[in-house]
């Protein structure tokens, strides 16, 4: 991070939690930069939440553990956060702040960005229309990601969210053009092991040098992670806006980032929402979600991939449930298709990708595509209505429509949504497989696809 | 005198300014060396507490804060369909012109451009007598709204002593002259109106004309009248906004308002992108031509988004107060007290519910009670209505929580969304059990005059049907299908046809996006009688395997989607084909 300028020295008076509470400022300005530094020549960095009344209320991101009332200064460097930016940052890794950690010097910057961004005006955002393929059949095939979309992964402690984002990270192409395209992570408060996972994949797949890395690992300042996705989004948004390249933007995981946000809202004694999240937690995770998306005139895109894992599997938890209120559908994984060993443990009928519709059909994928994967969806919730039917009255209760729809879901299953992690299936091979599919059920069964592509694609 | 002051303390969107004893609450206000706009909240001695529209980091104490003597108020004049505005009435389009793809801040522009040239038809001359609520002449403002020139509700009245004549002018012209006991007062083509003031009219009616929105569970099963009210509550991924869009689509109104209120930013491009491509099915006119959207994005500054909904209601008041019935969608009224809510947090107020404040419940009654089909004032006689629907989104899809339960006090027409038939694909995914309309006897009558005057009747056995099921459905889930009677499982397939063929409509389908009245009842009409067929077939003789094996059936259900409206003759095949294949499932039974 850069800090040059220095304004205004003043000194502490009261240190509580990730806060600290500076006395006798005259000039300081909310939102500003401000450097904590120790008697021991320690520097910290924090923001301003609250100035008024000669004080203000500082936000420190390393936490401050050893901090000291006396003999610590608060610097207000005069402008707000930034982060350096130019093309040199590809290929680096970054610390949860932004500022190198792979050992090599700082990159030479091309421009200083306030790193909150500002909101996109929605009159000029491109509506997201092109498919992006991912080879994940259930993803392309029922829950298509559309450049600019954001499109979260809903997860639970230990299942494979992180093996799927590579994945998708590894092999997602936009067909039929040259584009250049990017991979922003950023890791806030995961494992080391998880973010070596996600490096090693990209270097393997020769993609990162065209990957940026931010990690905020668990033993980082967990006020950092605070930070962490703004630093990495506004790198995202440079590349592709300056840049006109095609970002894709993977944050794991998002509940560390709202915990810390909780912290800050406890230690400054707000009035708390459910859970004991502060009541602006919508409003503050869409300032970083709301960052996806298109610009009218500029090439380029930001496509976020957000991983969160539930807290005890919950779906109505206020975090995966705000985000959901904010992101263009979600991912969710599901305990049970983990449990069976099914990779990837997609719950398609908890997922959804709102902006599907304008990604495909004739001229992007294929004309049968919306009423293909309708049908599937159609299809799988009776499949599961079946079984639940199947577990009281047996088998043998059973009528030949409700066996055929058993078939289908286990074809289903085993077929369509199981993949191997470097299985990279194309758009019609995904198609292929809904619709041989659904070609379990009797014709009369498909009310979703109109007779011309039954007669077309149907499989006897 | 307008008051002066300096700001002494800013947190997020909440600015403390003192020297402010001039300062009137809800007063607007410029805020700091940027000129930020802002709300006074807030008096206490000479301290005011400041909402503020913009984001206010880079923000000082010391810096200065000046009152406008305004409150916060809506230009109402030609130039307003087809807008997209923010929260506070700035046009999104000369943000951009000023501040490009981001939003900066401090700009100043105006509501509508007041240098175009409109081209006014007078409709009163010298010496007429008008009153507040007048209409003095007409503009065309798009292919599909005469915009109507009012004599603000808060004007004298008077004599007119001078109009120009029929011409090109622009807003700024004085087009009239009033004088009343000596005095003269200018007419423009606009006037102001504050926000927060519900426009007065003359009378109320109650709500007897159904809004019409081509959606079958809503047209059918829990109509809107009107000037009624509607909420439709669901957790994410419900549908709520595709829902929203049908009606702001396909409405029966001749304006719709649609206030993207703490969204998405793409929802409100999807509009941009697709409404002036959508033609009315009434006029064959581009929808935008008579649209207007406030959007306030979720990551746009909270305090605007407070705004935003009295910002649309004003404007959805204005085009009822010319004779137009205006339909006004809110999405989503949650973020609206979510911004309720942290202004409270940062007032230090004493919180209710889940922290909202504790006149939460008071705004939505007020926000409500602006619908209504009304007679305006002024002449010549008009009438005009504001139909609202509110989305709300309740967190973890609880409706039990406060902005839902609140929120079912003061309107008359529920559509609870529900998760569990939108993860079966059932969209849209209103549950029929949950949702009711209040407006249900009130707008017979107009099927009655309109469709048929067994609209009520069907409506009701169909609906009869689906309360049957739900019955059903509990001793099915204990002892399995085979454990009912033969009648009763015709039941459990008719709704399961009335599920598949009426309750679900593609919005993205292009023929059953939108539902004619007249196709609504007869697809209704088409599953009543197999319903009554299938009985009597069963007490003839007939098997069930039988029935569920006629080829009618995928054809009934695929009516919504394969019968255009305007080939009804279509669905009399259908009927004759099904009378036809009833006869042989009796027949071959009598033959055996």
């Amino acid at each position: 991070m850069s800090t040059k300028g220095g304004v205004q020295y003043s000194k502490i008076a009261e240190i509580k939690g990730p806060l600290v509470i500076v006395d006798g400022v005259e000039n300081a300005a909310f939102d500003e930069l401000v450097e904590i530094e120790t008697n021991e020549g320690e520097k910290r960095l924090g923001k301003v939440l609250e100035v008024g009344n000669g004080k203000a209320i500082v936000q420190v991101f390393e936490g401050t553990t050893g901090l000291s009332v006396s003999g610590t200064n608060a610097k207000f460097v005069g402008k707000v956060m930034e982060m350096p930016v130019s093309e040199q940052v590809l290929g680096r890794v970054f610390d949860g702040l932004g500022r190198p950690k792979d050992g090599l010097p700082d990159p030479v910057a091309s421009s200083f960005l306030d790193i909150n961004g500002a909101p996109m005006n929605p009159e000029q955002r491109e509506y997201p229309k092109d498919f992006i393929q991912t080879g994940v059949s259930v993803i392309d095939g029922m829950l298509t990601l559309v450049r600019g979309q954001k499109l979260p992964i809903f997860s639970g402690s230990g299942m494979s969210h992180n093996i799927l984002a590579a994945q998708i990270a590894r092999q997602a192409s936009v067909v039929g053009t040259s584009d250049e395209f990017a991979v922003v992570f950023a890791a806030i408060g995961v494992q080391y092991s998880e973010a070596e996972y996600f490096r090693r994949s990209l270097e393997e797949s020769g993609a990162l040098k065209r990957s940026v890395l931010f990690l905020n690992l668990a033993d980082d300042p967990a006020i950092e992670r605070i930070i962490t996705p703004r630093v990495a989004l506004t790198v995202a948004e440079y590349l592709a806006y300056d840049l006109g390249m095609h970002v894709l933007v993977i944050l794991t995981d998002m509940t560390n980032y709202a915990e810390a946000l909780r912290e800050i809202s406890a230690a400054r004694e707000e009035v708390p929402g459910r859970k004991g999240y502060p009541g602006y937690l919508y409003t503050d995770l869409s300032t970083i979600y709301e960052r996806a998306g298109r610009l009218k005139g500029k090439n380029g895109s930001v496509t976020q991939m957000p991983i969160l894992s539930m807290p005890s599997d919950d779906i109505t938890h206020p975090i995966p449930d705000l985000t959901g209120y904010i992101t263009e559908g979600q991912i969710v994984l599901g305990r049970d298709l983990f449990r069976q060993g099914v990779y990837p443990p997609v719950n398609i009928l908890m997922s959804l990708s709102r902006i599907m519709k304008d990604g495909i059909g004739d001229g992007r994928t294929r004309a049968d595509h919306q009423e293909v994967s309708n049908q599937n969806y159609d299809a799988y919730s009776r499949a599961q209505e079946v079984r639940a039917l199947a577990g009281i009255v047996g088998k043998a209760g059973l009528t030949d429509v409700d066996l055929n729809y058993m078939n289908f879901g286990d074809e289903f299953e085993n077929k369509f949504l199981t993949q191997a992690i470097d299985e990279n299936r194309t758009i019609e091979e995904t198609l292929g497989l809904q619709w041989s599919t659904i070609s379990n059920l009797p014709k009369n069964e498909l009310t979703k696809v109109k007779d011309k592509f039954i007669e077309q694609y149907y499989k006897e | 005198m307008v008051a002066q002051g300096r700001i002494v303390w800013v947190s997020g969107p909440a600015v403390r300014a003192d020297g402010m004893s001039d300062a009137k609450m809800y007063e607007t206000v410029s805020v700091g060396d940027a000129k930020l706009i802002g709300e006074v909240i807030r008096l206490t001695g000479d301290v005011a507490f400041i909402q503020v529209y913009e984001s206010t980091s880079g923000l000082k104490p010391g810096e200065p804060v000046v009152g406008t003597g305004n409150p916060l108020s809506v230009l109402l004049g030609p130039g307003i369909i087809g807008q997209i505005y923010d929260g506070i009435q700035r046009p999104l389009k000369d943000l951009a012109d000023k501040s490009g793809s981001f939003i900066g801040r401090g700009i100043t522009t105006t509501p509508v451009d007041m240098t175009k040239k409109y081209h006014f038809t007078p409709t009163v001359s010298v010496g007429d007598e008008i009153e507040p609520g007048n209409i003095i002449g007409t503009v065309p403002e798009s292919s599909l709204i005469e915009h109507k020139i009012l004599v603000p509700p808060n004007h004298v009245g008077g004599k007119i002593t001078k109009i120009v004549s029929e011409g090109d002018y622009d807003l700024e012209t004085e087009i009239a002259v009033v004088e009343k006991d000596g005095q003269t007062v200018p007419l423009k083509m606009y006037h102001k109106w504050p926000v927060r003031s519900p426009r007065p009219y003359l009378k109320r009616y109650d709500p007897t004309i159904p809004l019409l929105t081509g959606q079958r569970v809503i047209d059918t099963f829990f109509p809107l009248a009107k000037g009624g009210t509607g909420s439709i509550p669901g957790a994410f991924g419900t549908g709520k906004t595709v829902t929203l869009h049908q009606i702001a689509k396909w409405a029966d109104s001749q304006v719709v308002v649609y206030i993207g209120c703490g969204e998405r930013g793409n929802e409100m491009t999807e509009v941009l992108v697709e409404f002036p491509e959508l033609k009315d099915p009434r006029t064959g006119k581009p929808l935008m031509d008579r649209t207007v959207l406030v959007a306030n994005t979720s990551n746009m500054p909270v305090a605007a988004r407070e705004a935003s909904i009295y910002t649309g209601v004003t404007i959805a008041e204005y085009y009822r107060d010319m004779g137009y019935d205006v339909v006004l969608v809110a999405d989503s009224t949650s973020r609206w007290a979510e911004a309720l809510r942290e202004m409270s947090g940062r007032l230090e107020e004493m919180p209710a519910e889940e922290g909202y404040p504790s006149y939460l419940a008071s705004r939505l009654a007020e926000f409500y009670e602006r619908a209504g089909r009304v007679r305006a004032s002024g002449s010549p006689e008009r009438d005009g209505s504001v139909s609202l629907v509110g989305a709300v989104s309740p967190s973890g899809g609880d409706f039990t929580e406060p902005v839902t339960t609140h929120t079912m006090r003061f309107i008359k027409t529920f559509w609870a969304l529900d998760a569990k038939l939108a993860y079966s694909r059932h969209y849209p995914s209103i549950n029929w059990m949950n949702s009711y309309s209040g407006y249900l006897a009130d707008i017979a009558k107009w099927w009655s005059e309109n469709i048929s005057d067994d609209w009520l009747k069907l409506r009701g056995e169909t609906y009869g049907i689906l309360q049957r099921e739900d019955t059903l459905k509990e001793i099915v889930r204990l002892l399995g299908p085979e454990a009912l009677p033969d009648e009763e499982k015709l039941i459990l397939e008719v709704a399961r046809m009335i599920k598949i063929g009426i309750l679900q409509q593609n919005s993205f389908d292009d023929v059953d996006t939108y539902c004619s009245p007249e196709k609504q009842f007869k697809l209704m009409k088409l599953l009543v009688d197999f319903y009554n067929q299938g009985q009597q077939a069963l007490k003839d003789g007939a098997a069930l395997a039988d029935i569920r094996a006629m080829p009618v059936i995928a054809s009934l259900l695929k009516a919504r989607m394969e019968v255009k409206d305007d080939e009804m003759d279509k669905l009399e095949k259908i009927q004759n084909e099904m009378v036809e294949q009833f006869k042989n499932v009796t027949g071959v039974k009598v033959s055996n």
